[in-house]
C-alpha cells in the first residue's frame, strides 16, 4: 500500500468510525422503553435484596436498627472493618425447626400446585374448546373472583369451613354426619385456600397453551389408533406443557412463601416459612435471622426455576 | 396415465385375457357407500351419496370448497357420523366404529404431525398404539423412511423439515399400520407446483407398490387427472359424475363437470337434427350449426349446450371446407405461454371463445395478431352435447 492510499484509507475509516459511532447507533427510544422496567426492578427489587442480604450477614443487636453493622469505617483513624457473620445461616442448617419449616412449605406448595393443576386443567380445556361468547363468559368467571378482595375471599372460606359453618350445617341437616367435621385449622383448609386463590394463575397459562393447539392433532392420534385417554397423555398434555410449567411456577412460588392463608385457615401445627419469617421479624425482632430465612427461601425458589429455564432453552435450541 | 389396464402390446398374446380394472368387473367393492347423508343443522353437506370403491383403486373426490368432499372423507375416517345411510369397508358396517378401531388411516391436509415428537416417533406412533415395540418398530419405521426417501431425517423434529419433507413424513406415518384404505385430504395442496408434480408420481408409485386403496380429496382437477384411476366430481353434496379421468374430461355429463374439469367453450343452441349417429344443434350464439357424431337422449327443439375444449379447436385464416362446426370471429386477445398460445376469439354474437394451439414450431405463436379475422373449426367427435 502506498503512503497516499494508506492515508486515504485511514481517513476513510475515521469518517466511518465517527459516522457510525456507538451513540448514533443505539436506538434510544427502544432503549428507554426497556430501561424503565429494569430500572424499576433494580430500585425496588435488587437494591432491597442486597440490603436484606447485608442484614442477614450481621448479628442481632439491641439498637436501632436492631442489628450490628457489617461495614465500619473511621476516616480519621483510617480503618475499615468488614464483619461478616455466617452464624445465621449456620443456625438455619443446625436447627431442625427451620429445615422442617422449609420442607413443610415446599410440601404444602407442591401438593397445592398439583391439585390446582388438576382443577384448572378441565376448566382451561373447556375454555379452549368453546367458541365466541361462551368462551368470553368462562374467561370472565375465572377472572371475576379477582374483583373482590383476596382477604375477603379467605374469610369467606372460614365461614364455609368452620365448625358451625355452611358445609357442616348442611351435611348435619341432611343427616349425613352427626358430628361436625373438623376442617378449619387443618392442612386441608390450607390446601383449599391455596388452590382456590391461585386457580386463575393456573387456568390462564394453561388456556393460552391449549388454545394454540391444532385440533387435527387429536384426530391424527385417534386415526393412528390412540384411544381418547392415550391422545390426552400423548398429545394434549405434551402440547400443553409450556402452560403447565408456567402455571405451576406461578402457583408454586407464591405458595411457598404464603403467609395469610396458613395464618387464617391453617392450624398451629401448619408450619410454613412465611409464618416463621413473620415471627422472626415481629415477635423475635431478629432482623438478621429473618433476612437469612428470606435469602435462603429465594435461593430455594430461584434455583429450580433456573434449571427448568435452562432445560427449556436447550430443548428449544436443539 | 395410471390406469392399471394399460398393457404392453407385445405381451397381449401371452396373456390369456386382458385384466379389466376391478370397477369394470363384477368384483365385490371394497368400500360401499350407501345413501349417505350428512346434515349440519339445516345445511346438508353430503346429500344421499352412493358410491362403490374397489380394491387397489386410487379414487379422487374432486370438487370445490363446500362441495362436501371433505365431509365424505371424514365420515370414512370416522370423525363424522352420517345422518343417514351406511358405510361398509371390506364388507363390515362402520356404524358406531370409532376412528381408532377402523382399518383406515388418513393423511391430513395440514399433515397434523406431532410437533413434540421426532420424525421417527411420529411415524412409529401408530405402531406403538398397536402394542408393537422394540426392533419391529425400528425395522418398520426404517422401511417407511426408505419408502418416502427420508432415511437420514429420522431424528429431526417436524419444524426442522421443509414442506415437501413434512408431506412425506405424514404419508409414511399414515402408511405404517398398513391400512387397507388410505384417505388423503388434499395431499399435495401445500406444496409448490414443481414439487407437486414430482410428488404426484411418487404417490402413484407408492400406491402401486403397496397395493393400498387410496381415496384422495382434491380441488385441483389436474391433480385428480394425474393421480386417479377414477374421479368422482362433487357439487353441492352430490357426486355428479363418476368415471375415469379420460371419460370425465372428454365426455362430461353436465355443464358443471365440463367447466370444473379443465376449461371449455359452451354454446347454447337448439337441437335441429336428432339421429342415432348425428345430432346437430343450431346455435345463434356460435353463429352456425354444430354437430356431434354420437347420439344423445334429447328431443328436437330442446335447449342444449355444445361443449368443446379449447385445445380441440383449430384456428385458420381461410374458411375450412366443412359445412358445420365452423364459426368465424376476430382475435380479441393472444397469450403466448411458451409451449402453447391461447387465443381469445370474439364471435359476432359477442361470445368469447378460448382456443389453445401448441406452438409446434418457433413461428407458430406469431401466425395471428390482434383483430385478425379467423375461422374456428373442430371435428364432429371433438365436442359433446350437454343437456344439463
Amino acid at each position: 500500500m502506498s503512503t497516499a492510499s494508506r492515508v486515504a484509507w485511514i481517513n476513510d475509516s475515521y469518517t466511518k468510525m465517527t459516522k457510525y459511532n456507538f451513540f448514533s447507533r443505539v436506538n434510544w427510544g427502544r432503549f428507554s422503553v426497556v430501561a424503565v422496567p429494569y430500572l424499576w426492578l433494580a430500585i425496588f427489587f435488587f437494591i432491597p435484596f442486597v440490603v436484606v442480604f447485608k442484614i442477614s450477614l450481621s448479628e442481632a443487636a439491641i439498637a436501632v436498627p436492631p442489628y450490628s453493622s457489617v461495614l465500619d469505617w473511621n476516616l480519621e483513624e483510617a480503618y475499615i472493618t468488614v464483619k461478616i457473620s455466617l452464624s445465621n445461616y449456620l443456625f438455619l442448617l443446625e436447627d431442625d425447626f427451620y429445615v422442617s419449616a422449609y420442607l413443610s412449605s415446599i410440601k404444602v406448595a407442591a401438593i397445592s400446585t398439583f391439585f390446582t393443576l388438576l382443577v384448572a386443567f378441565p376448566i382451561a380445556y373447556l375454555m379452549a374448546r368453546t367458541e365466541g361468547s361462551t368462551r368470553a363468559l368462562l374467561l370472565a368467571l375465572v377472572i371475576l373472583p379477582f374483583w373482590t378482595s383476596f382477604l375477603l375471599r379467605v374469610y369467606a372460606w372460614m365461614g364455609l369451613l368452620k365448625k358451625n359453618g355452611l358445609i357442616n350445617e348442611t351435611l348435619m341437616s341432611m343427616g349425613l354426619i352427626d358430628q361436625p367435621l373438623v376442617m378449619m385449622q387443618t392442612d386441608f383448609a390450607v390446601y383449599i385456600g391455596i388452590v382456590y386463590t391461585y386457580l386463575p394463575f393456573m387456568v390462564l397459562p394453561l388456556y393460552s397453551a391449549l388454545e394454540k393447539m391444532d385440533m387435527t392433532l387429536l384426530e391424527a392420534a385417534e386415526d393412528l389408533g390412540a384411544r381418547p385417554y392415550q391422545s390426552f397423555f400423548l398429545v394434549t398434555l405434551p402440547m400443553a406443557m409450556p402452560g403447565v410449567i408456567a402455571g405451576c411456577l406461578l402457583v408454586f412460588i407464591p405458595a411457598v412463601g404464603e403467609f395469610v392463608i396458613p395464618a387464617l385457615l391453617g392450624g398451629s401445627d401448619t408450619l410454613m416459612i412465611g409464618r416463621v419469617l413473620w415471627d422472626e421479624f415481629f415477635l423475635n425482632r431478629d432482623w438478621p435471622m429473618a433476612s437469612a430465612v428470606a435469602v435462603v427461601m429465594l435461593i430455594i425458589l430461584v434455583l429450580p426455576i433456573m434449571l427448568i429455564r435452562n432445560g427449556q432453552g436447550k430443548e428449544g435450541a436443539a | 396415465m395410471t390406469s392399471p389396464q394399460k398393457i404392453d402390446p407385445s405381451n397381449i398374446g401371452e396373456q390369456a385375457q386382458i385384466k379389466l380394472p376391478s370397477w369394470k368387473t363384477d368384483a365385490k367393492p371394497f368400500v360401499q357407500i350407501e345413501n349417505i347423508t350428512k346434515k349440519f343443522d339445516d345445511f346438508t353437506a353430503v346429500d344421499n351419496i352412493s358410491l362403490d370403491i374397489y380394491e387397489n383403486e386410487l379414487f379422487c373426490l374432486l370438487g370445490g370448497s363446500g362441495s362436501g368432499k371433505s365431509t365424505l372423507l371424514r365420515m370414512l375416517a370416522g370423525f363424522e357420523a352420517p345422518s343417514s345411510g351406511r358405510i361398509l369397508i371390506d364388507g363390515i358396517d362402520m356404524a358406531g366404529i370409532q376412528p381408532w378401531n377402523r382399518p383406515v388411516n388418513m393423511m391430513f391436509q395440514s399433515y397434523a404431525l406431532f410437533p413434540h415428537l421426532t420424525v421417527n416417533e411420529n411415524i412409529a406412533f401408530g405402531l406403538k398404539r398397536e402394542g408393537i415395540r422394540g426392533t419391529e418398530v425400528k425395522k418398520r419405521v426404517a422401511e417407511m423412511l426408505d419408502l418416502v426417501q427420508l432415511g437420514h431425517l429420522g431424528k429431526r423434529k417436524p419444524n426442522q423439515l421443509s414442506g415437501g419433507q413434512r408431506q412425506r413424513v405424514a404419508l409414511a406415518r399414515s402408511l405404517i399400520k398398513r391400512p387397507k384404505l388410505l384417505l388423503l385430504d388434499e395431499p399435495l395442496g401445500a406444496l409448490d407446483k414443481k414439487l407437486r408434480e414430482e410428488t404426484q408420481f411418487e404417490l402413484i408409485n407408492i400406491q402401486d407398490e403397496l397395493g393400498v386403496t387410496f381415496v384422495v380429496v382434491t380441488h385441483d382437477q389436474e391433480e385428480a387427472m394425474t393421480l386417479a384411476t377414477r374421479i368422482g366430481v362433487m357439487n353441492h353434496g352430490v357426486i355428479v359424475q363418476t368415471d375415469e379421468p379420460h371419460e370425465v374430461y372428454e365426455y362430461p355429463n353436465s355443464r358443471f363437470v365440463a367447466e370444473f374439469v379443465g376449461s371449455v367453450n359452451l354454446f347454447q343452441g337448439e337441437v335441429t337434427t336428432d339421429e342415432p349417429d348425428t345430432v346437430c344443434v343450431t346455435s345463434t350464439e356460435a353463429g352456425g350449426v354444430l354437430c356431434v357424431n354420437h347420439g344423445i337422449s334429447c328431443a328436437p327443439n330442446q335447449e342444449v349446450h355444445v361443449a368443446v375444449r379449447p385445445e380441440k379447436v383449430r384456428i385458420s385464416e381461410q374458411r375450412p371446407d366443412q359445412p358445420f362446426n365452423c364459426i368465424e370471429g376476430n382475435i380479441l386477445d393472444i397469450a403466448y405461454m411458451g409451449s402453447l398460445s391461447v387465443f381469445k376469439v370474439k364471435l359476432p354474437s359477442g361470445k368469447e371463445v378460448r382456443v389453445t394451439q401448441p406452438n409446434i414450431n418457433r413461428e407458430s405463436g406469431g401466425r395471428f395478431t390482434w383483430d385478425d379475422k379467423v375461422f374456428l373449426s373442430w371435428d364432429m367427435d371433438s365436442c359433446v352435447v350437454l343437456t344439463s
